[in-house]
């Protein structure tokens, strides 16, 4: 089957310095896939690279089909691509409500507004508060829950866990596993590898802007020796 | 009587600096829409007043147009040409340093002014006030000429309009997030660089809006927005760049203070903005409104 996401030996560039070397990635339709790695090894660049933010890059990146690379930075999210950013991306001069509207819908099958709340009602309790005036995990939710809005069939998080305590990283678990059942595609990055051992298919691990390894979940315990030796835990 | 000075002169003074201080507030609104977006310092503010001002009163002259009709054609005029400038020209600064905007936007004031210069004089024209709006009304306290008041009322809504676009829609919060974060705007699949060109557009529509309505009250000249822009620099100086209620709120409480001036030490007229402006930067530099960056 030809997979929804695909990235062959993509190389970019932030300015002068070279950040991507040669990546090579596949994500199937529905599949949950998470980029495991240390600080620095290109994780979120590979993200930022897919979405067109780097517009310094050669290689073939294609989505369902279409080739991303010659699609302009505006129009990428229209391919059917949701991205939930590193640093969240919550507008502090928004309101909850406004952040939530932000995104257009870009296909049919979104989540209506009312099933949003059901599933985050923190969210709905503070629909009218600014943005950034949310805690970490709300801010999580918010950034998650906008791109359900707007029935893309793909979303790339960030680093969803960073910064929030156990109960809410559970919680953010639990959110992944229904979108997981509702056939979405995640690409999950992640520094945390326990909580992406519990909702992830297969890992990727990225070194010096390459992947290095990569190995489905049932493989996970034969591959524990190498990852703490490669990620540092 | 009211500290020694007669109410209809006081009342009189008021009403001019509420006059003057509802065109700053157009022009500092139209300023702060585009710095708030766009991060340019919009030098080209006072010639698109004053283009305003003459496709009103050209319309007149050669097609007879009326009044009513110039208030909505001529920022429609100013506003598509000041899309193509900014389609052509201005968006390709934007990667550079602010500065070069503001050069850009200065250097595009001086060829306009002096094109207008060089074809109708440096001397101003008269634009009748229309029929409906000519005559005064007397309030008893003082006389008011109808198209002053009707300045203040036109102003006032045309404000409160554009603010509550801005802070009350769906298309003013994706204007308000591409201001915080454009990049991540664009990636939900939103139109940034149209979003740019139509908030320059909507910028100059509004100080074409100005000079239609000031055609009336001062005279139709290639340099009435000189005059006028460096007070309105002032303005938003005060009320704080990218502040949209700052500008509206400074626009008319400086005219206002203005023509009190006038009233109490008429010498001080012309410079009693600047002061404020000055004294505002030691004590609050992020201006009236504006946040602390």
């Amino acid at each position: 089957m030809k997979p929804l996401l695909e990235l062959k030996n993509v190389e970019a560039w932030y300015g002068e310095s070279h950040v991507l070397h040669g990546v090579n990635m596949h994500v199937a339709e529905g599949e949950m896939i998470c980029i495991l790695g240390r600080n620095g090894m290109g994780k979120t660049t590979t993200l930022r690279t897919i979405m067109g933010n780097l517009r310094k890059r050669t290689g073939e990146i294609t989505f369902a089909g279409k080739d991303l690379i010659t699609t302009p930075l505006h129009r990428v999210a229209h391919t059917g691509i949701g991205y939930v950013p590193e640093e969240r991306g919550i507008f502090a001069t928004l309101s909850v409500e406004e952040n939530l509207m932000l995104p257009p819908v870009v296909a049919g099958g979104g989540m209506p507004l009312r099933e949003i709340y059901d599933l985050f009602p923190n969210l709905e309790e503070r629909r009218n508060s600014p943005g950034t005036k949310l805690s970490g995990g709300e801010q999580q939710m918010l950034a998650m829950a906008r791109i359900l809005r707007t029935g893309a069939r793909c979303i790339l998080l960030d680093e969803p866990t960073e910064g929030l305590a156990p109960v809410i990283i559970q919680r953010i678990g639990e959110v992944l596993v229904q979108l997981k059942k509702r056939g979405m595609t995640v690409v999950l990055v992640e520094q945390n590898f326990r909580f992406a051992a519990q909702v992830a298919d297969r890992f990727y691990l990225m070194d010096h802007g390459q992947m290095t390894a990569e190995f489905p979940v049932s493989e996970l315990a034969a591959q524990m020796g190498m990852l703490n030796r490669e990620l540092g835990v | 009587m009211i500290f020694g000075i007669p109410i209809q002169a006081l009342m009189g003074q008021l009403l001019l600096g509420l006059i003057n201080g509802s065109f700053y507030a157009l022009l500092s609104l139209g300023l702060a829409v585009i710095f708030g977006l766009l991060r340019v310092i919009n030098f080209a503010h006072g010639a698109q007043y004053m283009l305003g001002a003459f496709a009103a009163l050209l319309l007149l002259q050669s097609g007879g147009i009326s009044y009513w009709v110039a208030l909505a054609l001529s920022p429609l005029i100013v506003g598509i040409v000041a899309a193509f400038v900014e389609r052509t020209m201005l968006a390709r600064l934007y990667k550079l340093d602010h500065l070069y905007g503001l050069l850009f936007t200065f250097g595009l004031a001086l060829v306009i002014e002096g094109t207008f210069r060089y074809f109708f004089g440096a001397s101003g024209k008269p634009y009748p006030a229309p029929a409906a709006l000519t005559g005064v009304v007397n309030l008893g306290f003082m006389v008011l000429p109808i198209y002053r008041g009707w300045v203040v009322v036109a102003s006032l809504v045309i404000c409160l309009s554009v603010w509550a676009l801005i802070e009350k829609t769906r298309l003013g919060a994706t204007l308000r997030a591409a201001t915080e974060n454009p990049v991540l705007v664009q990636n939900f699949g939103i139109n940034v660089p149209l979003l740019l060109t139509l908030t320059y557009a909507l910028g100059a529509g509004l100080a074409a809006i100005a000079g239609v309505l000031a055609a009336p009250v001062y005279q139709v000249s290639p340099l009435m927005g000189t005059q006028i822009i460096i007070v309105v620099f002032a303005v938003v100086v005060v009320g704080g760049m990218g502040s949209i209620m700052g500008a509206i709120v400074t626009g008319y409480l400086l005219g206002i203070a203005e023509g009190l001036t006038k009233v109490f030490y008429p010498e001080a007229s012309n410079i009693v903005i600047f002061v404020i402006m000055a004294i505002v930067l030691i004590l609050r530099p992020a201006g009236l409104f504006g946040k602390d960056v």
